[in-house]
């Protein structure tokens, strides 16, 4: 009975949060559960947001080019908190060359675009499970 | 009492989000929690917050803990969203409309799929509740889907009992839905800032004076708000805080008493469907009776009551 569950976030100013909301429903399709907040989360309310859905993994769209601040600001937050069993992961409009740095700050992958939906169901299928579900 | 459930009691946040994820995914275990859990609440005021989808429930969920904050008090939010049918999972979207509270320490807000218990109030969405409650939130509001079953029964949980409706609603005689006019201890007309208000208000006071329902010397009060602007919400307060007084003298023991009966309810139905009749050995019971439901159901029930020696 145990089910997956994700948090999609939308940090930053730009405007739209059309990619986030077809990842939303792929994951939703999928059978996960998703915790949808719409846009303009700072990283302190999705990490606020993500202790009280104790979700099993954040997945945050940018667009803003901020990402370098943004992502390692999110995994030092969760390690503040004193929390080690949330994934992150990310998507948007990210450079190649940024890619590895992100990776080393903790963020478990990044998809650019012209990733297809099918990519992200696979990654969380493989890569993320219930915590406690035995 | 153990160490996990004592900081849950203490209001512990990462604490009190794992026990309603243990709870919420039935890991094993979890009731051993759950049974002090239950045995600490009844204190917050519980109040059940119902209406269609797209009423604006959760825009007035959210202003309603901006007026619950100003008067210092905590909130915890229940804020449950449908489960696909077909797939099983969800998006649950109530958040968006919350935002502002995030970082408020005195807010906890948890988001719940009704998995497959579409049609009622699931026993996980009573167990989280009940969290909150012991957790020490002065006020726990259960924000449901609005549709069927749900809307019954978290008016018969809930110590005050809100129904949102909106302009335009009372037109149409069908759309104020059956059993909600008995239900509401307070009425909410939304969107106040569209056309036709004033009429829908005069609909609901006629239908309301046709409608035979307070056991109790309660007049369930409309009010009018417009969520999105935060207006009259202060309004609505006052007449949750009358309710809470009302309740709390006529009724508190009767609710506390159905939420432990709807608990327990759902909890004998979880175990009979899990424990003994669950859909493999059905399965198996309907083809060895060559398609006779009422005989497989039988025989079932024949080795349960053998096995437990009655
Ligand atoms: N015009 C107007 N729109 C509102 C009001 N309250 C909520 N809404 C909008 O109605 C839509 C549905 O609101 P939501 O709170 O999600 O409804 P729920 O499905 O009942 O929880 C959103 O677009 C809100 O912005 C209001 O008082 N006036
Ligand atoms: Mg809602």
């Amino acid at each position: 009975m145990a089910k997956v569950r994700i948090l999609i976030a939308k940090p930053g100013l730009d405007g739209h949060d059309r990619g986030a909301k077809v990842i939303a429903r792929t994951l939703r399709d999928a059978g996960f559960e998703v915790i949808y907040t719409g846009l303009r989360q700072t990283p302190e309310a999705i990490v606020s947001t993500a202790i009280q859905e104790d979700v099993d993994a954040i997945g945050v769209s940018i667009l803003s080019g901020a990402h370098n601040t943004i992502f390692p600001k999110i995994v030092l937050l969760l390690k503040e908190r004193g929390v080690n069993d949330i994934i992150v992961f990310g998507g948007g409009v990210i450079p190649d060359e940024d890619i590895p740095f992100l990776k080393s700050s903790g963020v478990s992958t990044i998809f650019t675009p012209g990733t297809s939906t099918e990519d992200v169901v696979k990654f969380v299928n493989e890569n993320i499970k219930p915590k406690h579900a035995a | 009492m153990d160490s996990f459930t004592q900081r849950v009691l203490d209001g512990d946040e990462l604490a009190a989000a794992r026990l309603m994820r243990l709870t919420d995914d039935r890991i094993k275990g979890y009731d051993a929690y759950m049974r002090n859990i239950w045995r600490h609440t009844g204190n917050a005021h519980v109040i059940g917050i119902t209406g269609a989808p797209g009423a604006g429930k959760s825009t007035l969920v959210d202003a309603l803990i901006y007026e619950y904050r100003s008067k210092g008090k905590t909130v915890g939010v229940v804020a449950i969203d449908p489960s696909s049918p077909f797939s099983g999972g969800a998006i649950l979207g109530d958040r968006i409309r919350m935002s502002g509270h995030s970082n408020d320490s005195g807010v906890f807000i948890r988001s719940v799929a009704t998995r497959g218990h579409l049609g009622g109030l699931s026993v996980s969405a009573m167990d989280i509740a009940a969290i909150m409650d012991a957790m020490g939130k002065d006020a726990v509001i259960i924000e449901t889907v609005g549709v069927g079953q749900d809307e019954i029964e978290v008016a018969a949980v809930a110590d005050s009992c809100v129904v949102v409706t909106v302009p335009g609603m009372g037109d149409d005689i069908q759309a104020i839905k059956a059993g909600i006019l008995e239900i509401a201890d307070i009425f909410v007309v939304n969107k106040a800032d569209r056309d036709g208000v004033e009429r829908t208000v005069k609909d609901l006071e006629t239908m309301l004076s046709f409608t035979p329902r307070h056991r109790y010397n309660w007049t369930p009060p409309i009010i009018k708000t417009t969520a999105s602007e935060k207006s009259g919400i202060d309004t609505l307060y006052e007449r949750l805080e009358d309710h809470r007084s009302f309740a709390m003298s006529a009724l508190k023991a009767e609710k506390q008493q159905a939420r432990l009966l709807h608990a327990a309810n759902g909890i004998i139905k979880e175990r009979v469907f899990t424990e003994l009749f669950h859909s493999q050995k059905l399965s198996e019971a309907i083809k060895n009776e060559r398609n006779d439901p009422y005989t497989a159901v039988e025989k079932i029930w024949e080795q349960c009551i053998i096995s437990t020696g009655n």
